[in-house]
Order: C-alpha cells, then sequence, then structure tokens
C-alpha cells in the first residue's frame, strides 16, 4: 500500500491550480493537434518540448502527456465527421464513424468514440498504476547485459509482431540506430560518421527527425493524395450524450476485449496503430451483428477507439518502468525526461517518486478532463477543419520550422527537417514503418552503452549474453519474437504456394 | 521529367508516374550507399578491440546488418508488382509545396524566420489555391505576428531575425 499513498500524492501534485492548467492547455493543443493533418503525436510533443525546457519536469510532463491525450482523442473527430484520420489508429474508426455520421448519428458516434476512448486510456492508466512499479522493481536487478537484451527484446519484437514488411522494419531500426550514432562518441571521444561536416558534430537530434519524418511528410501526403474536406456537421447535447451512455453497457464485452488487446499492443510495442485494426477485427468476429459492421454499427466504433487508446496509453508503461517506449510518441516524452535531465528506468521510481506518481495521477486527470473538454468543443474543433488547407498548411510548416530550429538554435537544422521531411513522404509510400527509426535514434545511444559496458565486463566475449537465467531468457524470447513472424511467413507460405510470396507482400498503408 | 523509360503503360493519361518499383530501387541502392559509407566510416576509425570495444564497434556491426537488409530490398524491389509510386500530378503537387518551403529555409538566414514566414505563406497560398488575395495577404502578416508575439515575447525564445527585426530594435 505503499504505493497508493505514493499515488495520492501524485494526486495531490498534479491537482495544483497551473499543473491542472497545464493539463486543459495540453488538451487542448493535443485536440488541435490531432485534428489537423500534418500534425500529430509525436509531432505536437516534439514541437512544443524545446518550450518546456525551462519548467519543472512534473509541469512539463503534465503539459506534454496531456497533449498526448488530447490527440488521441482528436484523432476520432475528423475521423467520424470528415473521414479523414487525423491519426493513422483512427483509420478505424472511419469504417463505421463516418457511416453513422452520415446517417445524421454523428453525435452519438462521437460520444460513442470519447466514451470508449476513455475507457480504454483509463484501462492502460490502471495497468500502469498496478504493473509498472513492480515491473521497475524487478528491473532494478538488471545489469548492462540484462538491459541491452530487454532492448534486443523491444527491437525483435518490432520486427516480429509488426505488420510491416519485415525487412523495412529492420532497415528502419538500422538507419534509426545509425543516424543515434552520428556526432561525438561519448566513450572515446571520436567524431562518428560525420565526414568532416561540421554542423554533423552534433549529431542528429530525434526531435528534428520527428518534425520532418512526421509533420512535413504529411503535408506533402496530404497535398497529393488531393484535399477534399467534406465535413458532416456536429452538434453535441447532453440528450444524446446521456442516451449513448444508456446504451453502453451492453457493449462489455467489445470494450473489455478492446482494453485487453490495446494494453497488450500498447506494452509489446505493436502499437495504436495495430491495436486499433485489431480490436475492430475481433469485435467484427464476435459481434452478433458483425455483418452490419462498416454500414455505421456504433460497436464499431468502440471496439478500434477502446484499443487504440489502451494501447498509446499501455505504452507510457515500459518507457516508466523500463526507459523503453512503445510507440513513437512516447519515445519522444522519453527524449524530454533525458533533456529535463531525469534518467528513465527503473530507477526513476526510486529516485524520482514524486515525478512518476503525479505523472500517473496526471494520467487519471487528464483523461477526465479530455472527455470533458472533447465533449464541449466538438463544435469548434469541426470548424477547424473547415479552414481552408491553403491557410493551415503554412502554419503548420512555418511552426514546424521554428520547432526544428528551437532545438538546438541551428539553421541546419531546419534543412534537415525538410530533409527528413522527403524521406519521410518516400518512406510512407514506399511501406516503411516511421516508428522503429525514431525508436532506435532514441534508444540507440543507451543501447549501445549498455552493449558496450556489457563487453566491457566480460572483456569482450559474447559469452555474457547468456552468463545467468534472466538474460539468457531475455535472449532467447527476442529470438522467439524475431523468427515467429518469418517461420509463420514461411509456413503460411508453404501451404499456399504459387498464390502469394510470403516475405514480400506489400505492406499496410502505414 | 526524363525518366519516361520508368514510366507504366497508362491506362488513362492522367494516371501516369514513375513506377513503385523504380523508386523502391532507387531507394535500395541510396541504402545501400549509406551502408557502405557507414562501414568505411566505421573501420576506418578503427571497429575491433583495444582494451574494449572501439569507437566504430557497434556501428560497423549495425552497418553489416543494414547492408544486407538493404540488399534484400534491392532484391524485392525487383520482384515489385506492377504500381505506380504516384502520378505526376501528384508529384507537381508536392514539388509546389517543396519549392516555397524550400525557399523559406533559404531566406531564413538573410531574412529571418519572420519575414521568411510571411513571404513563404504569400508564395504559398497562391499555389495551393483556393484563397482570395485579401486572405493571402491577412495570413502572411498575420501568422509570422502571433508566432513573434508567442515566441519572442511570451517565452523568450529567441529566433533568427533579419533586418527587419533590427530596424524595429530587436
Amino acid at each position: 500500500m505503499d504505493d497508493f499513498s505514493a499515488l495520492l500524492g501524485g494526486f495531490q501534485v498534479a491537482l495544483s491550480w497551473h499543473n491542472v492548467g497545464f493539463m486543459i492547455v495540453g488538451v487542448l493543443l493535443g485536440i488541435v493537434v490531432g485534428v489537423l493533418p500534418g500534425l500529430g503525436g509525436p509531432n505536437g510533443v516534439a514541437i512544443l518540448l524545446p518550450l518546456t525546457f525551462g519548467m519543472d519536469p512534473t509541469s512539463a510532463i503534465i503539459l506534454l502527456s496531456s497533449i498526448y491525450w488530447g490527440a488521441l482523442f482528436g484523432g476520432a473527430i475528423t475521423s467520424i465527421l470528415f473521414n479523414i484520420p487525423g491519426e493513422a489508429w483512427s483509420v478505424a474508426t472511419t469504417f463505421d464513424g463516418y457511416p453513422m455520421a452520415q446517417e445524421g448519428r454523428a453525435g452519438e458516434a462521437l460520444t460513442a468514440a470519447f466514451t470508449a476512448s476513455f475507457i480504454g486510456a483509463i484501462s492502460g492508466v490502471l495497468l500502469i498504476t498496478f504493473v509498472a512499479p513492480l515491473v521497475a522493481k524487478f528491473a532494478l536487478r538488471f545489469g548492462p547485459a540484462e538491459f541491452f537484451a530487454v532492448f534486443l527484446l523491444t527491437f525483435c519484437s518490432f520486427i516480429g509482431m509488426g505488420k510491416d514488411n519485415r525487412i523495412k522494419i529492420l532497415v528502419s531500426l538500422c538507419i534509426g540506430f545509425l543516424l543515434a550514432g552520428v556526432g561525438m562518441d561519448t566513450i572515446s571521444g571520436d567524431l562518428r560518421m560525420t565526414f568532416d561536416v561540421a554542423e554533423l558534430m552534433r549529431g542528429f537530434d530525434f526531435l528534428v527527425v520527428v518534425i520532418g519524418l512526421f509533420g512535413v511528410s504529411e503535408i506533402f501526403l496530404t497535398v497529393e493524395e488531393g484535399l477534399a474536406f467534406k465535413g458532416k456537421k456536429a452538434a453535441i447535447d447532453l440528450k444524446v450524450v446521456l442516451r449513448t451512455w444508456a446504451g453502453l453497457p451492453r457493449y462489455w464485452a467489445t470494450l473489455i476485449r478492446s482494453s485487453i488487446v490495446g494494453m497488450w499492443m500498447g506494452v509489446t510495442p505493436g502499437g495504436a496503430i495495430a491495436a486499433s485494426f485489431m480490436g475492430y477485427g475481433l469485435a467484427k468476429r464476435f459481434s452478433k451483428r458483425g455483418d452490419n459492421f462498416g454500414k455505421g454499427e456504433i460497436e464499431g466504433v468502440l471496439a478500434p477507439e477502446t484499443a487504440a487508446h489502451a494501447a498509446g496509453t499501455a505504452a507510457l508503461l515500459p518507457m516508466l518502468a523500463l526507459g523503453i517506449p512503445g510507440s513513437a510518441t512516447a519515445a519522444v516524452l522519453l527524449g524530454g525526461l533525458m533533456i529535463w535531465g531525469l534518467q528513465p528506468g527503473p530507477m526513476l521510481f526510486v529516485e524520482q517518486k514524486d515525478f512518476v506518481w503525479g505523472l500517473i495521477a496526471s494520467m487519471y486527470l487528464g483523461n477526465v478532463a479530455g472527455l470533458l473538454i472533447v465533449l464541449a468543443t466538438v463544435p469548434l474543433f469541426a470548424a477547424i477543419m473547415r479552414i481552408p488547407f491553403a491557410i493551415v498548411a503554412p502554419i503548420i510548416l512555418v511552426v514546424c520550422a521554428i520547432g526544428a530550429y528551437t532545438v538546438g538554435n541551428s539553421i541546419f537544422d531546419i534543412w534537415l527537417m525538410l530533409l527528413f521531411g522527403v524521406v519521410g513522404y518516400v518512406f510512407k509510400k514506399l511501406g516503411f514503418p516511421l516508428a522503429p527509426m525514431v525508436l532506435a535514434l532514441v534508444l540507440g545511444d543507451r543501447a549501445e552503452d549498455a552493449f558496450r559496458q556489457a563487453l566491457l565486463g566480460s572483456g569482450g566475449s559474447l559469452n555474457v549474453f547468456w552468463a545467468n537465467g534472466l538474460v539468457t531468457t531475455l535472449v532467447v524470447l527476442s529470438a522467439i519474437l524475431l523468427f515467429w513472424g518469418p517461420l509463420s511467413d514461411l509456413i503460411g507460405w508453404a501451404k499456399g504456394r504459387g498464390k502469394s510470396s510470403g516475405g514480400a507482400s506489400p505492406s499496410a498503408a502505414r | 521529367m526524363s525518366l519516361s523509360a520508368d514510366i507504366e503503360q497508362p491506362d488513362d493519361p492522367g494516371a501516369r508516374g514513375p513506377s513503385k518499383r523504380a523508386v523502391e530501387i532507387v531507394v535500395s541502392l541510396i541504402l545501400i550507399g549509406l551502408a557502405a559509407a557507414v562501414l568505411y566510416d566505421s573501420y576506418g576509425r578503427g571497429a575491433g578491440w583495444n582494451g574494449g570495444p572501439e569507437s566504430g564497434f557497434f556501428p560497423a556491426r549495425v552497418g553489416w546488418i543494414f547492408l544486407a537488409g538493404s540488399l534484400f530490398l534491392l532484391v524485392q524491389a525487383f520482384r515489385e508488382p506492377p504500381a505506380i509510386f504516384a502520378t505526376w500530378s501528384q508529384l507537381l503537387m508536392v514539388a509546389k509545396v517543396f519549392g516555397p518551403l524550400a525557399l523559406f529555409v533559404v531566406l531564413v538566414e538573410p531574412l529571418g524566420i519572420y519575414v521568411a514566414a510571411a513571404i513563404f505563406t504569400a508564395v504559398f497560398m497562391p499555389i495551393v489555391g483556393g484563397a482570395r488575395w485579401h486572405t493571402i495577404l491577412l495570413t502572411s502578416v498575420l501568422v509570422p505576428l502571433v508566432c513573434f508575439f508567442v515566441f519572442e515575447i511570451e517565452f523568450l525564445v529567441p529566433l533568427p531575425k533579419g533586418p527587419l527585426e533590427a530596424m524595429f530594435g530587436y
């Protein structure tokens, strides 16, 4: 019950006036970020991160994580009203959300989506509250070899569990690692992979890369796909909200199933995107009204939204407990922790109790605030979508450029942002997943340090990675995860030989 | 646009564009080049064991995996089913966004980010279209002003400034 009193202490921290203020500002900004094409969770957090350098870390993370909640909520608005997913994880919400809006049931669909999001998020936070301290306690026994093995596990599960082309995930990870390696080597002081370009000495800052990959490239994609915004009108009044809520208990099975799927996918870095599709697919299979899915079935809105939010929230668990983010946004938040001078990982629960529990408490409060704010402000944000793209796009791009510049006060970074914008555009078109690249970029240094320290301890012998039961288990698990996907592909290919080519199957859009 | 050899046989003239296969091949060749550069650099500094792992030790190992992955992608690219990457008109739209954006970044150094942003907005909006001239004027004046207020005055974040700001004493 030690943790419980710590949580209560956390609520005290999070409930102070200025932290509640940051929460509301964060949620509002997050909804804007989620609604606008071209800005997203990772990108929005990345742009605002430099502004928080001077803030108290607890307030800063409350602000930034609230942006994350807001972005999760905001994605649903555009999916339902405009059939444009503001975020990749709300693609599945469009399947039934938009048909509902076409039938004039937009208010109902939005209420269902927000409530489902809320339920998913709260189940993720509950998981964090009870499981993260245990994981952190366990992880205190880790040495460098174990840590490297956990990193390995993360990367292997990305490759093995990913829905994209596996080689492309691998290449994406490698690019992230190599980008992280550019610049001054912290141990030897050597300049690595700079090829005598002075600007590269500082290395690639992950914030600049994220702003380019997720922000600028999204504008390119939006422009390319044409700019047809034809939205449905939305008004939510209390009667619709209450009526929808009264109908929700019927779908308890879908909600619980999606929550579990989401939490699992969030902790293992399957991510919110995969979770939302899985939640939708499972609901369709198990629902009595499965045949109606895609024609405006409320369950088809509830299932993906619950799963996406449970995943989005649960992705913060490994970030807090192990220092390994489960999603791109979590990776950006993790980078923020390091910039504020906090060392992510199990020691955080020992050394920065106030910070951790303040953050966890703010997750409960932030989601409650988010639900209320989003219900109240839907018409306002739907109106944002009616602002012509010609006005919104330059604003987004200017803000992106300012965000990239403020990271290191360097104009070179704006050029890098532009370069990564093009890279992101091409990679998205070709089905390279971007999250692994960001993950490896953020974790690269720490993974390398763990690897080097482990090898130093053993005098260069790789035996250190199966020296004791714990590290062996982790390495074996990594290997199983790594080969699980390719093996199942191979079996599938052998069964359906001649019909399709297993490994080279084209990947999902993002 | 001299890549005519890469153009898929069109079903209708509006849907021409570089083939996805060609783009995949070009990308994997670039990746292979990067992998080679990484390996060259890492082994140049030393990727072995000298009382501990040398600074090129880890990048070199990642580099080999990267090289293998990129080579595999190249092979995979040749088996890519025919499809177009994007139509030429789509790419033209992207270029129309990219052009002003690059101009913007060029102008940040001499003019400062606010003036550059104003010029960028004024150039960008007519290209994308759908806005009248007074909207364009208003947006390109207001956006930098609001940014200036938020960053320079409220958050005290110094952004690149040019002669115009100097005239006003900033």
